[in-house]
Order: C-alpha cells, then sequence, then structure tokens
C-alpha cells in the first residue's frame, strides 16, 4: 500500500516534500513508508533525501508531572493555611517529592521555611511546569528559556526525527517490477525467469568464501623443487632414517672428531639408541687410517681416531649422512655414475629464534662421475639455480671438512637489492670418496641448501614458526598461493 | 666460523693501502673471509651494557669483525691475516720462516718429567727474540692466543699456551706433573702466592677461568712448568705465574704449549711464532728449544719445515675445468703463500712441487692445492669461463626410479586433500610428556628414540606418532572457524634392533576432525575413501583379502568409540574420539576425532 501510493504519487507530482507529512496525511505508518523509500531508493525507483528535525519529548518524570502537577505544586497545595511541620509536611508527600517540591517551591518564593513550622508566603500560584509539560506533548513550540530549565531537571529530552524528500530516480516506473538474486530451477523450468529483473550484484564484495582441502606451503615448494631435481635427471635418496650414526654423519665425511660441529651444543646425540649396532669393519679400518695418518696423496689429520666417537647416534645433522651411505654403496659395485638429490628433515641442536628452528629440511644434490670438475660443478649450479629464478649468481671460497674446494652461493636479490647466501657447494674430498673404493679419477661435486628460506624469501614471511610447525595459523595455510617457482 | 676484531686503520695500513668499503669487501669474497660487522670499540662496550646508541664520536677507531674459515688458524689475528693478504694482492713476497742459529749448548732446554703422561703428556716451546711491543700489537698477541684456545684448543683442552718474559726466567726449564699440594706460586693478576688445590678452589668464582678447572680438577697430579730456580711459569690449562707476565716493554718472549694433542701443539705455536715473528729484530726468525723427554728422546721446536707435495698440472686444470699454463699456476700459488717448482719432466707431463709453509696447516691433499689455484684464479672468473649450459647435468641422460615410498605419500596427500583436509606439517622432536603422558600413554621405554643432550624438552624426543603435532596445531588454532579439518603424512621413529644404528622411521598418514561433535563417521568414512583409493574391499572380520574394522581399547581414544584398521590381517592403525582428558591436556575446547595409520603396508 505504502509503495504504491508513493509510486503513484510521484507520477503526477514532482516531489514528496516530508514523509513525515506524506504518511499523516495517507494514514500509513511513517516506519512503513521509509522502509519502502529506502527499497526504491536502492533500485534507484526513487532519488531520497534525507530530512532531520530535532524535537522534544516528555522523559517518563516528565509524564508524570503533565498529569499530577509538578512537585512544587503539589508540595504548595499540601501546606494548610496555618503552616504545618516538617516532618509532618515530608511524611505527608513523601521524601523524594518533600525534596525536590522544596527546592523548586523555595527557588520560586512560594514559602516560609520556618524553624518550627513550613506555611505558604504567597497564597495563589500557577503551575507553570504542567502547563508547559502539557504544551510540549501536544507538540506546541515554547520558549528557548523554559526549554532549558526543564532539560536541567530532566522533565525532557531531544529526539531526532528521521523522514525524507522524495523524487522521481532514474529507473522510475509507476509499478515496480519483481526482481530476483538467481537463476532457480522454479523461475528457469517456469520460464518466468524472462519476466524477472535480477538485482544489481555488487561486484565491489568477494564472493562467498569456499571449504576445501590444502597442501602445506612448504610442501608445494618441496614438489616444485622436486620437479627440478627430476626435470635435470636426478634420482631421489631415501632419506627416511633421522637416527644416525656419528660415522656416517661425520668420519665418512672425513669430519675430525674434534670438530666443532661434533659437540654436543650443536648436535643432538641420543639416549636411547645410545650407539650403532653394526659398522662395515674393513670400511671402518680406512676411514680410521685416513684421519690418522692419511693416504690417497693426504695427510690425515694425525690424531688418535676413536671407535666409541663414530659408534655414538645421533639425529642426523645434514642429509650428506645418506649420501654417504648412497656412495658407498655405488662403489661396491662396478662404477657407473648417478645423480641424486634428497629434501627431508635434518637436526641441529642450536638455540632456536625467528630464522633457525631445532629441525629444518634440507635440499641436497650430488652429481657423481669420472672427471668432474670445478666447471661442472658450476654449470650445474647455473642450471638449478635458474630454474628457481635465481640467475644472478657468485661464489665464495668457503671451508667445509668434507669439501675442497669449497663454495658459497650468493644470488643477486632483486627485491632487497642485495646478494643474499642462497647454499654451499662443492667438491668432495678425495679422503672422503677413495676409502669407500670410488675409483680414483671419480668427483662427486654438490650442493645443499635449506627449503625454508628460499620458501620464506618466496612468500614474505619473516618468521619461521608462521611457515613450519603447531604455532601456524590454519587461516593461512589454507590462503597460501600456489609455488610457481622461476616466476617474478 | 670464528671472528676476527681488527682496527681498519691498522690492518690498512699493515696492507700498506686504504680501501673503501665496498672494495674491501669484494677483496674479502675473493679471498674467502667475509667483513662480518663494522663498529668502533666504544659501540660494542655500548651493546655489552647494553646502553641506547649515542651518537658516536667521528675519531672513534673503526673496527671490522672479520669472519674467517674454521680451518685457517693463521688467519685469526691481525699479523696473520694483513701478511696473507699482501702476499694475494702481491704486495709481498712469501716470507721465509727460519730457526735461528744456536749452537747445541746454548740451546734452551725443556726437560720433561714422565709423570706428565698421566695427565697432559706433550710440550712444545719457542723463543721470539727480540720482539718490539706496542699496545696494539700486543693486545693482537693476547687476542690471538684466546682465538686459539677457543678454536683449534677445544677450550684448552686440547693445547693451553703459556707466554713469558724470558728475562725474568732461566733456564733450563721442567715440565712436571705434581701433587697439587706442593705446587706454590703467585698467579697471574694476583698478589699473593696460592697452593695449587687453594687455587683452583679461588677460581670457582672466576667467570673466565672456572670454565677450565674440569680439566685437570680431581686428577693426584697437575702439570707444572719450572724454571731453573723453581720459579713457576704456568699451571697449564689453568693459568700463568705472576713473575714472567709479558708486558709492552718485554724484548724476548718465551712460548709453551702443553698439550693432549702433540700435533696440534704443532700447529698452535707455529701459528704464533710465523704470525709475530715479523716483529723481531731479525724478521721470520724464530729461536728454537729443545724439549727432552724422561727416555731421553729430543725435539727441536718449533718445526718450521715446509711439506712438499707433488701435484701434476693435469690434476689442476682436470679437477678446475680449465686450461692452465704451468707459469700461471706457479704464479696463482705463489698469491696464496705457496711456493711452487716445477719438476724436470717432459713438457707434455708438467709438474709441480708445491712447498706448504708451516703456517698453512689447513693444506692436507693436493686438492686443497686445488682449491688454492681455484681461489687465486677467481671462482667467478671460472664461473665466465665455464659452458654456462649444465655440463654437469646434462653429462648424462639415464632412466630414473621414483622413490616409491615418497610417490606414494605425495599421492596420498592429494586424496586426503581433494576430500577437505588441509595439511599441516609439525616437529619431529617433543616432550617426552607430550609422546606419552599427555596421551594417557604409558613410557615402557621400548619404543621411543631419546636425545640425551636436549637443549630444552621441547626436544627430549623422536615423536612415535603423529597425534602430538596435530593436537598441538588445533590448540594453537582455538579461533579458526570449526569444523577444522586437518592431516599430516610424516616420519615418525620407533626402536628396532634389526637396523644397524638400532631404529627406524615409518611413514604415518594422520587426520583429525574437530567440530561441534567429535565427528567419528566422518573420520571413519575418511578411512574408507583411503581404502577405496588404494583399491582395497571391505571385508568381513577375518578375512585377509581386504580390510576391516574391529572395537580396540586404546587410551588416548572414547572408550566404546574407537576402533583398529585391519589391512590384509595386520593391524596398521586405529581411529576414535580422542579422549576427553587427552583434549584437556592439550587445552583443546572443542571434541575431536583422530586417524593414525602406518601407509608403508600399501606399498
Amino acid at each position: 500500500m505504502a509503495e504504491e501510493a508513493i509510486l503513484g504519487y510521484l507520477e503526477h507530482n514532482d516531489e514528496i516534500k516530508d514523509s513525515g507529512e506524506f504518511a499523516e496525511e495517507r494514514k500509513i505508518e511513517h516506519n512503513e513508508i521509509v522502509n519502502v523509500i529506502k527499497s526504491l531508493h536502492g533500485f534507484r525507483y526513487v532519488d531520497a533525501e534525507d530530512i532531520k528535525r530535532e524535537s522534544w519529548v516528555l522523559t517518563d518524570e516528565g509524564k508524570i508531572y503533565a498529569e499530577a502537577g509538578s512537585p512544587e505544586m503539589q508540595l504548595f497545595l499540601a501546606i494548610p493555611e496555618e503552616g504545618i511541620p516538617k516532618d509532618e509536611l515530608q511524611k505527608k508527600v513523601g521524601p523524594s517529592l518533600f525534596k525536590i517540591g522544596c527546592a523548586q517551591a523555595a527557588k520560586n518564593k512560594w514559602l516560609d521555611m520556618g524553624k518550627q513550622l513550613i506555611s505558604r508566603k504567597v497564597q495563589h500560584v500557577d503551575d507553570k511546569v504542567k502547563v508547559l509539560l502539557l504544551q510540549i506533548q501536544q507538540g506546541q513550540v515554547i520558549g528557548s528559556d523554559d526549554i532549558k530549565a526543564l532539560k536541567a531537571r530532566k522533565l525532557i529530552v531531544p529526539q531526532t526525527w528521521k523522514g525524507y524528500s522524495v523524487k522521481k530516480g532514474p529507473n522510475y516506473a509507476p509499478k515496480r517490477k519483481q526482481v530476483v538474486t538467481d537463476l532457480t530451477r522454479d523461475n528457469f523450468q517456469s520460464g518466468e525467469w524472462k519476466e524477472l529483473e535480477f538485482k544489481e550484484y555488487n561486484y565491489s564484495a568477494k564472493g562467498q568464501p569456499l571449504e576445501g582441502g590444502h597442501l602445506h606451503p612448504l610442501l608445494k615448494v618441496r614438489s616444485q623443487l622436486k620437479e627440478i631435481f627430476l626435470c635435470m635427471g636426478f634420482e631421489e635418496m631415501p632419506t627416511n632414517n633421522f637416527v644416525e650414526s656419528s660415522f656416517w654423519n661425520f668420519d665418512a665425511l672425513f669430519q675430525p672428531q674434534q670438530h666443532p660441529a661434533r659437540d654436543s651444543h650443536d648436535t643432538f646425540f641420543l639416549e636411547t639408541p645410545s650407539t650403532t649396532n653394526i659398522l662395515p669393519e674393513d670400511y671402518v679400518q680406512r676411514v680410521k687410517q685416513v684421519h690418522e695418518s692419511g693416504g690417497y696423496g693426504s695427510r690425515g689429520y694425525a690424531y688418535d681416531w676413536k671407535r666409541e666417537e663414530a659408534n655414538k647416534n645421533l639425529l642426523r645433522t645434514h642429509t650428506t649422512a645418506v649420501s654417504s651411505r648412497m656412495l658407498y654403496q655405488l662403489a661396491k659395485k662396478p662404477f657407473s655414475p648417478k645423480k641424486f638429490f634428497s629434501i627431508d628433515r635434518v637436526f641441529r641442536n642450536e638455540a632456536v629464534d625467528r630464522t633457525h628452528l631445532a629441525e629444518f629440511h634440507q635440499i641436497e644434490g650430488l652429481v657423481c662421475d669420472r672427471g668432474l670438475t670445478l666447471c661442472d660443478l658450476i654449470g650445474v649450479l647455473h642450471d638449478f639455480f635458474s630454474r628457481m629464478g635465481m640467475t644472478k649468481l657468485k661464489f665464495k671460497p668457503a671451508y667445509n671438512p668434507y669439501t675442497e674446494p669449497s663454495m658459497e652461493i650468493f644470488s643477486y636479490h632483486e627485491g632487497f637489492k642485495k646478494w643474499v647466501e642462497v647454499g654451499n657447494s662443492g667438491m668432495f674430498r678425495p679422503e672422503m670418496l677413495q676409502p669407500m673404493g670410488l675409483p680414483e679419477d671419480v668427483q662427486v661435486i654438490a650442493w645443499g641448501l635449506s627449503l625454508e628460506r628460499p620458501t620464506m624469501i618466496l612468500y614474505g614471511i619473516d618468521n619461521i614458526r608462521d611457515l613450519f610447525g603447531h604455532k601456524v595459523d590454519l587461516g593461512l595455510m589454507k590462503k597460501n598461493p600456489i609455488c610457481r617457482l622461476g616466476i617474478e | 666460523m670464528p671472528t676476527v676484531s681488527v682496527g681498519r686503520d691498522r690492518l690498512y695500513a699493515a696492507l700498506g693501502k686504504s680501501y673503501s668499503q665496498e672494495a674491501f669487501e669484494d677483496l674479502c669474497f675473493s679471498f674467502g673471509i667475509e667483513l662480518d660487522d663494522v663498529t668502533t670499540e666504544k659501540a660494542i662496550v655500548r651493546k655489552e651494557k647494553h646502553l641506547e646508541e649515542e651518537v658516536g664520536d667521528e675519531d672513534e677507531e673503526v673496527i671490522y669483525k672479520i669472519e674467517v674459515p674454521a680451518n685457517r688458524y693463521d688467519l685469526l689475528c691481525l699479523e696473520g691475516l694483513a701478511q696473507s693478504l699482501r702476499v694475494f694482492c702481491g704486495f709481498q713476497e712469501i716470507p721465509t720462516y727460519t730457526l735461528a742459529d744456536v749452537t747445541k749448548d746454548a740451546i734452551l732446554k725443556m726437560h720433561v718429567k714422565k709423570e706428565t703422561s698421566q695427565i697432559r703428556p706433550y710440550v712444545v716451546c719457542a723463543v721470539l727474540r727480540g720482539i718490539t711491543f706496542d699496545k696494539a700489537r700486543y693486545n693482537s698477541f693476547i687476542d690471538l692466543q684466546d682465538k686459539l684456545h677457543q678454536n683449534i684448543c677445544r677450550r684448552r683442552t686440547l693445547v693451553a699456551i703459556g707466554t713469558h718474559d724470558l728475562d725474568k726466567l732461566e733456564g733450563p726449564f721442567t715440565y712436571e706433573a705434581l701433587p697439587p699440594s706442593s705446587i706454590s706460586f703467585v698467579p697471574l693478576k694476583q698478589e699473593r702466592c696460592f697452593r695449587a688445590d687453594e687455587l683452583m678452589e679461588f677460581y670457582k668464582s672466576d667467570l673466565k677461568l672456572k670454565k677450565f678447572l674440569h680439566i685437570i680438577e680431581g686428577s693426584p697430579v697437575f702439570p707444572v712448568l719450572y724454571d731453573h730456580k723453581r720459579t713457576v711459569l704456568s699451571l697449564p690449562p689453568i693459568i700463568n705465574g705472576a713473575h714472567s707476565a709479558i708486558t709492552l716493554e718485554t724484548k724476548n718472549v718465551f712460548i709453551e704449549c702443553t698439550a693432549t694433542d702433540l700435533t696440534k701443539a704443532k700447529i698452535v705455536l707455529n701459528t704464533m711464532v710465523t704470525t709475530f715473528s715479523e716483529y723481531c729484530e731479525n724478521k721470520f726468525v724464530v729461536e728454537p728449544v729443545e724439549v727432552i723427554y724422561s727416555d731421553g728422546e729430543s725435539h727441536i721446536y718449533p718445526d718450521l719445515s715446509v711439506y712438499n707435495m707433488e701435484v701434476s698440472l693435469s690434476y689442476l686444470s682436470g679437477l678446475i675445468g680449465v686450461s692452465l699454463e704451468a707459469e700461471e699456476v706457479t704464479k696463482l700459488l705463489n698469491k696464496m703463500q705457496l711456493h711452487a717448482k716445477q719438476s724436470a719432466s717432459d713438457s707434455k707431463q708438467s709438474s709441480f712441487v708445491v712447498s706448504v709453509p708451516p703456517s698453512r696447516s689447513d693444506i692436507l691433499h693436493p686438492c686443497d692445492v686445488m682449491e688454492d689455484v681455484a681461489i687465486a684464479y677467481g671462482f667467478n672468473a671460472i664461473k665466465d669461463k665455464a659452458v654456462i649450459d649444465n655440463q654437469g647435468s646434462k653429462r648424462l641422460a639415464s632412466s630414473l626410479t621414483l622413490l616409491s615410498l615418497n610417490e606414494f605419500s605425495d599421492l596420498i596427500r592429494k586424496e586426503v586433500a581433494l576430500v577437505g583436509f588441509t595439511e599441516v606439517l609439525t616437529f619431529i622432536l617433543c616432550s617426552k610428556k607430550e609422546n606419552f603422558a599427555l596421551l594417557n600413554r604409558k613410557d615402557d621405554k621400548s619404543k621411543a628414540v631419546i636425545i640425551g643432550n636436549p637443549r630444552s624438552s621441547d626436544f627430549e624426543a623422536v615423536r612415535t606418532s603423529l597425534m602430538p603435532g596435530i593436537l598441538k596445531t588445533v590448540a594453537h588454532n582455538k579461533d579458526h572457524p570449526k569444523p577444522i579439518k586437518i592431516f599430516e603424512v610424516g616420519d615418525i621413529a620407533i626402536l628396532d634392533d634389526k637396523k644397524d644404528v638400532g631404529a627406524k622411521n615409518c611413514r604415518h598418514l594422520a587426520a583429525l576432525y574437530c567440530g561441534a561433535n567429535a565427528g567419528f563417521e566422518i573420520i571413519h568414512g575418511l578411512v574408507d575413501r583411503v581404502m577405496e583409493k588404494n583399491g582395497v574391499p571391505f571385508v568381513s572380520p577375518g578375512d585377509i583379502s581386504g580390510y576391516y574394522i574391529e572395537q580396540s581399547d586404546e587410551p588416548e581414544f572414547l572408550a566404546g568409540r574407537q576402533a583398529r584398521i585391519i589391512f590384509k590381517g595386520n593391524q596398521i592403525g586405529t581411529f576414535g574420539i580422542v579422549h576427553p582428558e587427552v583434549l584437556n591436556n592439550f587445552d583443546i575446547p572443542d571434541p575431536c576425532s583422530l586417524v593414525e595409520l602406518n601407509i608403508e603396508s600399501f606399498l
């Protein structure tokens, strides 16, 4: 009814000046008119502009006084001509009315507050407050001083009245078309859809969130790196053995037993199982010898190599422990060249902070072939890192007990505008390879890096705990984008 | 990697050339050291005292902190660094270190008593004659001893160095091992005389020295060095005597290194004398000392002989991958302080005798010589020569085999994600409590790999199940909208005596549902889905051709709402509503169901 009234009126008139008056004339609730105007405005049938009016209404207290008279009047009327003792008057009108009434009547100079009795000072008074309250209740306008006084006594409060002035809008029609939000089976199959108007879609809002499963960001990067290795013809090494002996983790790599990395503050040694059960004895003898007195052209480290140290179990500190086992296996058969990789968990007994954890993933690649050179290593590194999107590389001489030469790999980061270290590399020492029984002309070139660091750079994460472990935010895991390496 | 702090201006003075910081960084990069930090003495003090950053004075001395390779002990002080860089840049010839000509009678002697073999059997000595110290040189000399103690000496356990003002002592010296109560002397920085056993007590409150007490504590005899007049030189590896302390005025320095490892003692002594003999009246000349053991065996130290290594040109170019001329190689090796002489042989098979100086203990094998040639040539110059199109990876095209365990894991991961679970990746290390007690499980010590030296309780054990990590993830994501559906595929480890190391990994899958109700049927549904995707039929109990489930009784799950999964007759996992006590233990306010199974049986 309200909608017809508004659209019908505007068909012949330019404007509804005041929705309040319009409602009153047609005996329609103003609220109903307002709702219709809002809806018509939303569909641009009409253009509506706000109107605001301030008015005053009585508080609950004000309403009581408008009926029963102001407290000062009630009090005045309760005082007999001869006067009345204070206590008696208070009892007669009640303590709260007595208090307010006394104050106001005294202000109006209506009373004599004697020591014994309260008596009338004047014989006749007008209840101006009641009159004013009745006037406000009837919507009449009163003087601003009176408003101020009544407001101060909390008998009236302001009220904002909101309405609209309404004109035809760009989509004006005398009758509104029905709008829908979706094509449904019903309106589709009935053919009704032809008559329907579709509600304007909010293109600035996002669609509905979808539920589904998600893979972990770090493992998405792992998948892409695996692809890179496979494209380059590398085969994956089995790395599902966290527990390793010091022998395979250190000694086989020609890492001397006093090397700082073998200290308990860098490595997790085990209480159970504390030592290894079996080592290949003839190979152990060759490793002992190369540590103690060298051989294969080396001077060795010249110290007493202790079997107990080699027996100690630990959580592997690098996947190179697996590489050493693989190369040892390779050496037992007639030589054939191999390219290996692995990406798996390693453990360091280090203090943890924003970028370091006690466990992380190591990426390792190695090529084992006759006559490999430093040039080959640089070539492979260039290929590998280019595929990850790092084309500007430089190499710094470094020290690593089992590689010679050893090179730290730096890549120029366009975002950070500086060279950042991205990995380590080198050629395995003859003191590591030859005791295994690999032919003398066989070289192994290898490199390693962590999976976490490039992932953090890729996804702009600066605290490793936001990426990995139980403190991650599942919401962020779900939003994480796909991994496209090599694409800036 | 050890870091050496040197004054920038002193370093440039020693190099005879000033550099911009960038140019110096480039020099470091190509030589294989790194300018780690640029600071000032005052800034270091401020940092130590946690004071606010003040505006630095213009005239504060700039300190370079330089990271050096862990096997280059000769670079642990300004003198050694500057010598190496001077030679590298061609500003200086390779120094030749020689022993002073001293007659058999005049040579200083150190007699070693046989009791020392019980505690610290070796000693090596040398004398620097006519040395000129100033404040900076003196500090550097002290710092070098500190650095050596920290690094090669393994906090004085393997080697301990003592340096003395020779003019305050009188040879011959003796190296003895005596009961602590019979050794008395005034130690360095003290006024009064201490008995050795009292001294040990006294130093228990000394922040610096208390770390070394354990090396000899409890031994019936302590190592001690005396001069001819029974003046105590030092009580190694703890402290020197005050009497022979070196000062800025000291002219003749007596160096003794006591050790449990003779090779390292010789390296330490050589490092001291090769770096500081440049301040001697006769540059690079060191006066020897004869060490005589109780069995009459005698040695002259320091041993400054060069070590000769035969290296062929083809070996060098063959490993580097760049063809090199013999003359070029000689020059390159000279830059790295290695003398190389072409040995007379036919021109095609050119080869060198490379002399490794006593300062270069890091050179063990011709491959180390090869690395030095490559460094001097420049890694990045090799990069430019390297045929950039992946020589190493093109070298062989082979047919590859995928690792079936990892390939299968990836396939399963994708299937579980496709049915709406989100993958998590949690830590392998956990506390014993999380692995057992919090899951209502008992530790019968037969299952878990236990760490011997954990830094905190977070790293006590290797997980034997994926459950603690999954539950911790839920606990940390209380605000995440429900239901939460997460999973992990990862390795756990268990003890296994049949393996060489006594333990093995197992690949597990775990998945969890958490919501307004526990969702037991949803997890049950996931088990069915995993089986379906593996082509495993659902069979009746007892049939070993497929899988079935039967009620189980595990403490981590609620009784009556849990089951074991039997695959081809073997239990491969369990699932159930997580026990409310377990939920409380992990501070999870919502009900959960979980499945965990070993996926290796599907391979």
